[in-house]
């Protein structure tokens, strides 16, 4: 989120106006997926038979690996924030940035995946399983993407020297964003790779 | 109420730069406001003619003038048209951009420059919408599959269009919502805020909640198309029902986005033109965020015939009789503060008059529907486009006429002819009366909806309609003409005309830049009419 006007003059109602800014956000990010997880639901109660066989075909070795590298990330994140509390913008620069890498390598994991599935001849017109995979894993993949563009916007805010210990709004308000997206990843996880 | 001395409307306020720059690039919430109503007005009239085209058709019972697929086209580009690119960010865009900041004591919103990429989201939005017209959607504005999902009229791009205008009504939203919570002048607590920011704060939740779904809808719709996935697709396992759910389950609740800033502006304007505080200033603010609640759990009314289970027949008819509950409430708030009152019939009083008349013929014909029973017999009649029609045009339209008579001088520093304004008045009043109380005859006899031909035996009650819909014309014609007649030309308008107590009022006509030279301290609540603290009748 952009900073708040100057002209509201107190910096702590424009940080917290900033965070409930991006909390509410998240709530429209919730409801987004959570109309997909709806019709997962919806439809695993209709096929029950179907989303376990299909299940099976998903590579469950990368999707782990891919958890574990998003659960990192969301670690690197929080190191950064915490650095930037601290005052230390350049510690700040460099956990994100290893964070974007993070992103960068699930979103590699996520390519490898796709090709195979395609490989195997399977699409998103597939069946409705493959449908729902499909469109949570892009959606998520798009979340990933704005993340790291978020990431990278405070970093290069960050090396023009613009926060300090005292404003790092948007550094906070970017790393909230960051868990989300890890969060969702978190749900989809079990949700398709796991049922069995 | 805040100590602000009356100053005379002199020069042009936030009017003052001129250029297109000091437009495209502004951050000032009036400005975007503004520019929210001239984009969302004019979308108005081209709705308008389409729908004047359909009551065209309309007159002889066979096609006469177009084919049937036109005849289709032109009633979904009618629909999407005022409700997605009008009726929706009509009122929160373009008055709540203006006044929620003026009203809470602020100097703008909190994100001015979410804001203003709102506006240019919004933009882009229509432009995609327009794109998709090379080959015009014939799906009426509800997109329901399978058909949306086969149809050979650009459905893809008119769901990115779509999903666009979806997320600068989010943005939009999500800034109201927090301008109302951190941005509020000292003093200025919640039970001191003018009661329609407590109807745009209700709105907001429902656009931040409701959006994001009938978002994820258009974006599986689209995909449906391109890639063939299989959500909506009963050839592949897919349901068909599951989209009217989606999408019902925001376009329920967006009516209620469409009629709650238009029953705030009423609570203003009612108090102001009959000199007496409100009545239930608590009751009429609860009641919004209790039909913002209601409204999330109702919207399986519109699917009673779709093949839900009886159960949840049961269930959704009897929740949606829940949501009379706070509509009546307000509307006996309304009629309690009129009670005793000095009242004068200047313009928006007019309006926000008709406002209650036809709401509550909307409203109280809206049990018929909810009823199961009733609803089977009259679903896909025009009971319902009448119906709709008292509820939308009849409530949230004649609340957006109020307003915009109530604020036109402090938005533009100029008076309208106010002679011409009431006989404009007249005009729309009676008009909209007879081309739609006619509709719910034709819809209890049986006349199906959507269809470019009918039977003889409804002729009468359609040439009627038609003679209405062109009064109503006529009368919304002359009141733009007489508003532009006085931009250009109207006497420069006091700061205060209505002699109104909220914030907005306590500024100079047309506003500075920055609303207020010094952020008002609120002592009392702004609807102090009558009373020692406020001034006389």
């Amino acid at each position: 989120m952009s900073a708040p006007h100057e002209g509201h003059g107190d910096p702590r109602v424009a940080f917290e106006s900033a965070k409930l800014g991006l909390w509410t956000f998240l709530a429209t990010e919730v409801l987004l997926f959570g109309a997909l997880f709806t019709a997962y639901a919806v439809f695993r109660a209709k096929y029950p038979a179907l989303f376990h066989s299909e299940h099976l075909k998903l590579n469950r070795v990368l999707g782990t690996l891919n958890t574990v590298v998003l659960i990192t990330s969301s670690l690197t994140v929080v190191l950064g924030v915490d650095a930037i509390r601290r005052g230390k913008a350049r510690l700040l620069e460099r956990y994100y940035a290893v964070t974007i890498v993070l992103g960068a390598v699930f979103l590699c994991v996520k390519y490898i995946e796709w090709t195979g599935e395609f490989h195997h001849g399977r699409y998103p017109d597939s069946n409705i399983f493959f449908s729902l995979y499909f469109m949570m894993t892009g959606l998520h993949g798009i979340h990933v993407i704005l993340g790291m563009g978020v990431l990278a916007y405070v970093v290069v805010l960050s090396r023009r020297g613009r926060f300090s210990g005292e404003y790092h709004t948007p550094a906070e308000v970017a790393g909230l964003y960051w868990h989300f997206v890890d969060l969702v990843w978190i749900y989809l996880l079990p949700l398709l790779y796991l049922i069995g | 109420m805040a100590q602000a001395a009356e100053e005379p409307g002199s020069g042009r306020g936030y009017l003052a730069e001129s250029g297109w720059r000091s437009w495209a690039y502004t951050m000032d919430h009036k400005r975007i406001g503004v520019m929210y109503l001239y984009t969302t007005i004019a979308f108005f009239f081209i709705g308008g003619i389409f729908a004047l085209l359909l009551r065209l058709e309309l007159l002889s019972p066979q096609a006469k003038y177009f084919s049937d697929h036109t005849y289709n086209i032109f009633f979904t580009l009618h629909g999407s048209m005022m409700i997605f690119l009008f009726i929706i960010p009509a009122i929160p865009s373009g008055l709540g951009n203006f006044f929620i900041p003026m009203h809470i004591g602020a100097r703008d919103v909190a994100f001015p420059r979410i804001n203003l990429a709102s506006y240019w989201v919004f933009v882009a939005g229509f432009l995609v919408v327009i794109a998709s017209l090379v080959s015009p959607m014939d799906t009426g504005w509800t997109f329901y599959t399978p058909y949306s999902a086969k149809t050979g009229a650009a459905v893809a791009t008119l769901s990115f269009g779509i999903f666009l205008l979806g997320m600068s009504s989010i943005l939009t939203g999500l800034n109201f919502i927090v301008t109302i919570h951190k941005l509020r002048a000292p003093g200025m607590t919640w039970h001191r805020l003018p009661l329609f920011i407590w109807g745009m704060y209700s709105t907001s939740i429902i656009q931040v909640v409701a959006t994001p779904v009938v978002g994820v809808t258009f974006l599986l719709l689209a995909m449906e198309r391109l890639l063939g996935v299989a959500f909506f697709d009963p050839a592949k396992g897919g349901d068909p029902v599951l989209f009217q759910h989606f999408f019902w389950f925001y376009s329920h609740p967006v009516v209620y986005v469409m009629i709650l800033p238009a029953m705030g502006i009423i609570s203003e304007v009612i108090p102001v033109f009959s000199r007496k505080p409100i009545f239930g200033y608590k009751a009429i603010a609860y009641s919004s965020l209790a039909i913002a609640f209601l409204g999330f759990l109702v919207w399986g009314h519109h699917m009673f015939t779709s093949g839900m289970s009886p159960l949840a027949n049961a269930i959704f008819s009897f929740l949606t009789f829940f949501v009379a509950v706070p509509t009546a409430v307000k509307v006996f708030n309304w009629i309690a503060t009129l009670y005793k009152g000095s009242i004068t019939f200047e313009s928006p009083m007019l309006y926000a008059l008709t406002f209650i008349f036809l709401f509550a013929v909307g409203g109280l014909t809206g049990p018929f529907l909810g009823a199961l029973a009733t609803d089977v017999q009259l679903h896909d009649t025009y009971f319902v486009v009448a119906h709709f029609h008292y509820t939308m045009m009849g409530g949230t339209v004649m609340g957006f006429f109020a307003g915009l008579h109530y604020w036109f001088p402090k938005m533009t520093g100029k008076m309208v002819n106010e002679k011409i304004a009431r006989i404009s008045w007249a005009l729309v009043f009676v008009g909209f009366n007879v081309a739609f109380f006619t509709m719910f005859i034709a819809g209890v006899k049986g006349m199906p909806r959507r269809y470019a031909e009918y039977l003889p035996k409804f002729q009468v009650e359609n040439v009627i309609s038609t003679v209405g819909a062109a009064i109503l014309a006529v009368g919304i014609g002359m009141m733009f003409w007489n508003f532009l007649q006085g931009l250009r030309k109207g006497p420069p308008a006091p700061g205060n005309p209505w002699r109104a107590l909220s914030l907005e009022w306590q500024t100079p006509s047309p506003p500075d830049t920055e609303n207020f030279h010094e952020i008002p301290v609120v002592t009392d609540w702004p609807y102090a009419y009558g009373t020692p603290k406020g001034p006389a009748a």
